[in-house]
């Protein structure tokens, strides 16, 4: 007993981990969020922590920042047990976090946002000359260059994700955190963050990384543990491991990873988009002359860092924004503002959209799914009883229907859609727009948010409708979904397409530098 | 046309009636900066006047009616808090609630103080606060255009005056120059970025209505102590409103809150003296026009003819901790 202890106490002193988990339990009511995840960091490591969604990842990291409390087990921070009720002790022990989505104040200066919560006395000023001081030794020292007098809201994705990471700096953090940096990052982008996580590694930080890319965990990390269903199934070296055994991991069973798709079988134009224009409430320009065809059989995927008028090119061919232009469906002209420039006609016209935000566009969360499976279509036919009534029954019905096709689990129509995980609701999503056989399918970030297991089988059904002789957009900032589903892959920057590229013969560099808008000289395709 | 007289007598009105609106508009600021929408100005100022009113009527001090007022303003705007912050209530319901609670209890009260009505007893003496000589105003009284200005308009004022008006450069102070001010902006704007800073959202929240219900309760006591003497049933009028009115014509700013409460403070002046108007534009302006001037120039603003105004973002919104 007594030789343990001191075993145990040489241990903890010796403990070469910046963290470490014993035993910790989570539970939100029924859900067990975290089973006794046991966990160590070696000091000075990136680490990265994969899993889908909902395997307890985002709340492993809260219990660690302060923002849960574990409802049983131990948490040592370079050896000391340590407890960490809320965000002010997790960074005095030297724990920084940087959240997939900032917590920044947008019309803030860059400087303000460093020192907020962490100032120096009661007046501002002391504060921000130190913080300017402190900032420009932390931009030479590792390559994060931010004006410090920028407004929050002027800068870049990028650089707002600097600004992240200086506050975390500035307040002295050892550990760094990184909740799914890049996913609104243009690779080149997600390599310079790369190379500053290197930086902070090579001064003693440790950073864990949690992403569901499994291409990062490879590339930028020296072991990885993976999560499902709230447990901690493995730890590993990165360079000891294949993407393909993570997956499994993660999934628990094997996935296949590469689309497995033939080659297609282009017909005739369905959609033929020529010089189309939006602008927004602001009247700034978003999107500025697109001009694209899509065949039947074809798979038209557009790339890009979100923002550069992707949203809206979905928005006006889906019926959501007026725009000025020529679009035509078949043949046929479809009016892109006034009478009937609306979604319900679009889908008349034979046009679905499954919308990249799919719970302010796609769904109604509070409603049942029988409900959401209706919606756009709710006019049609089969659904009404008689004059005055829709025939619930039979929606209800189709909806079983439907959830038993595309897998939707629970397969309980009455079930609110907010009850269902991001997956099966993206499944509900596609369910509608797929089964009512149209000619043209938008569809936007098919898989944002959603689980290995769902993306595969979302994808199985993109590519079927493919086969089917249906024409798809698909826009994804997922630039691997672009690449290994497209036929063509279009490159939008600032509203306008940079290019067109084949995905045989194109290469992630390439789309990489188009996206950020540097105009490359033409290769593969063309229109 | 208008004398200097009448302009200098409509333009000390206009500072009477410009400093409830401003006392209550910074109320309003401090809070709606913090993200708490207040629509319960208006409340609480009128449970700060019944309760001024009674307690310089029962004490005869005015200075005891006033911290009356800011404790009975401070207890409305608690209620406030407890509902919008701790329990994440709606905070329009919540101040519309309040409003309607003030209405209703400061009648009652000053009927079961007094017995007369519903009112408080007028006040005398002590029991107001009564307007003060600013130094060198009667040695400078002969000195042309200045000096009538400084002496009719300039001072001559109660105490709540000048404070109201001091307090205005002190909230920019405080707003833009001070820890704290850094943090009340940024609660109202993303309380996220504030919470996982490590500095608790509630508190700061809590911090601002307190602030909100001082000042609140400042004006309040303005009204029954200084502008008028004693409390009348529903005596605030809209003032409320109309300081929330001008809340949003200053865009959430402190200096541009003063114009905007002395260009509302000068329509109400003006609606006090028709006669004046008439002589000025030679058409008869009817009063309940003037009386919506601030309300028409507000939807102006909304509407976006002056300027875009931008209400803090997470303004109204509870903050609920996202996982």
């Amino acid at each position: 007993m007594d030789a343990l202890a001191k075993n145990m106490g040489r241990r903890a002193t010796a403990a070469p981990f910046s963290i470490e988990l014993k035993g910790i339990s989570k539970a939100f009511g029924p859900v067990q969020a975290n089973k006794d995840i046991n966990f160590a960091v070696p000091k000075g490591t990136i680490h990265g922590i994969i899993g889908e969604n909902g395997a307890g990842k985002s709340t492993l990291m809260s219990i660690l920042y302060g923002f849960y409390k574990a409802d049983s087990g131990q948490i040592f921070v370079n050896g000391q047990l340590t407890t960490i009720p809320d965000s002010q002790s997790a960074i005095r022990a030297g724990i920084g976090m940087v959240f997939q989505h900032f917590k920044l104040v947008q019309n803030f200066t860059v400087l303000e946002n460093i020192i907020l919560g962490a100032e120096d006395g009661a007046l501002l000023n002391t504060s921000l000359s130190k913080a300017r001081r402190v900032l420009r030794e932390l931009a030479q020292e590792y390559e994060l260059d931010v004006d410090p007098d920028a407004l929050v809201e002027d800068l870049s994705v990028g650089h707002q994700q600097r600004v992240e990471i200086l506050k975390a700096l500035y307040r002295q953090a050892d550990i760094l955190i990184l909740d799914e940096p890049t996913g609104v990052l243009t690779p080149d982008e997600a390599d310079h963050l790369f190379r500053i996580l290197k930086g902070l590694k090579d001064q003693g930080k440790t950073v864990i990384l949690i992403t569901h890319k499994l291409r990062e965990i490879m590339e930028a990390t020296d072991n990885v543990s993976v999560m499902r269903r709230g447990t901690m199934v493995a730890t590993v070296k990165t360079a000891e491991t294949s993407p393909e055994a993570l997956a499994e991991l993660m999934v628990g069973r094997k996935v296949l990873l590469e689309v497995d798709k033939g080659t297609p079988n282009p017909g005739k134009v369905v959609l033929s988009v020529e010089n189309l224009r939006v602008r927004d409430e602001h009247g700034v320009e978003r999107l500025k002359g697109i001009s694209l065809e899509i065949r039947a059989g074809e798979i038209l995927g557009i790339a890009g860092v979100a923002g550069n008028g992707q949203s809206e090119l979905l928005a006006a061919l889906g019926g959501m924004m007026w725009a000025t232009g020529r679009v035509t469906l078949n043949g046929a002209e479809l009016p892109l503002s006034g009478a009937g420039s609306d979604g319900q006609s679009r889908r008349a016209a034979g046009i679905a959209h499954v919308p990249e935000d799919r719970h302010h566009h796609g769904l109604i969360l509070d409603f049942s799914a029988w409900e959401n499976m209706a919606f756009g279509y709710h006019n049609a036919p089969q659904y009404q009883k008689n004059a005055l009534f829709m025939d619930n029954d039979a929606l209800i019905a189709d909806t079983e229907h439907k959830m038993a096709e595309y897998d939707v689990r629970p397969p309980i129509p009455s079930l609110a859609a907010k009850s269902f995980s991001g997956g099966n609701q993206q499944k509900i999503v596609v369910a509608r727009e797929m089964e009512r056989n149209p000619d043209l399918l938008l569809i936007g970030q098919p898989t944002r948010g959603v689980d290995i297991g769902a993306i595969e089988f979302i994808h199985k059904q993109i590519i079927a409708l493919r086969d089917a002789g249906k024409a798809i957009l698909l826009v994804s900032v997922e630039l691997d979904e672009i690449m290994s589903l497209s036929d063509r892959i279009a490159v939008m920057f600032d509203g306008q397409i940079m290019g067109l590229r084949d995905p045989a013969t194109t290469n992630e560099r390439e789309l990489g530098l188009l996206m950020a808008g540097v105009a490359g000289s033409s290769s593969g395709a063309a229109a | 046309m208008m004398d200097y007289a009448t302009l200098l007598q409509v333009l000390d009105t206009t500072l009477r009636l410009a400093t409830p609106l401003l006392l209550a508009c910074l109320a309003g600021l401090y809070s709606e900066r913090a993200g708490i929408f207040d629509i319960g100005l208006e409340g609480k100022m009128l449970a700060a006047a019944m309760a001024a009113g009674a307690a310089a009527a029962l004490t005869g001090s005015a200075w005891a009616g006033l911290l009356a007022g800011i404790g009975a303003s401070l207890v409305f705007a608690a209620l406030h808090g407890v509902a919008s912050i701790t329990f994440r209530g709606n905070q329009l319901i919540s101040g519309v609630a309040l409003n309607f609670l003030s209405s209703g209890i400061t009648v009652l009260v000053a009927q079961a103080l007094f017995r007369q009505g519903g009112r408080t007893p007028p006040l005398t003496g002590n029991a107001r606060f009564n307007p003060i000589t600013l130094p060198g105003a009667e040695a400078l009284r002969d000195i042309p255009v200045i000096g009538p200005l400084y002496y009719e308009v300039i001072s001559g004022h109660s105490i709540l005056v000048y404070m109201a008006f001091s307090i205005v450069p002190l909230t920019w102070w405080v707003l833009f120059r001070t820890r704290f001010g850094l943090r009340l902006r940024a609660v109202g704007e993303n309380p996220a970025a504030v919470d996982t800073a490590g500095v608790s959202v509630v508190a700061l929240r809590f911090a601002a209505v307190g602030i909100t219900g001082i000042l609140c309760g400042l004006a309040g006591a303005y009204m029954a102590t200084a502008l008028q003497a004693g409390f009348g049933r529903e005596m605030t009028a809209g003032r409320g409103y109309i300081a929330l009115a001008a809340l949003i014509f200053a865009k959430w700013r402190p200096v541009a809150a003063m114009w905007a409460c002395l260009l509302f403070g000068f329509f109400q002046a003006l609606a006090l003296r028709p006669d004046v108007v008439q002589a000025v534009v030679q058409v008869k302006v009817p009063v309940p026009f003037l009386d919506a001037l601030p309300y028409i120039l507000t939807v102006l603003v909304l509407a976006g003819f002056v300027g875009k105004a931008i209400p803090p973002r997470a303004g109204g919104e509870p903050y609920v901790k996202e996982r």
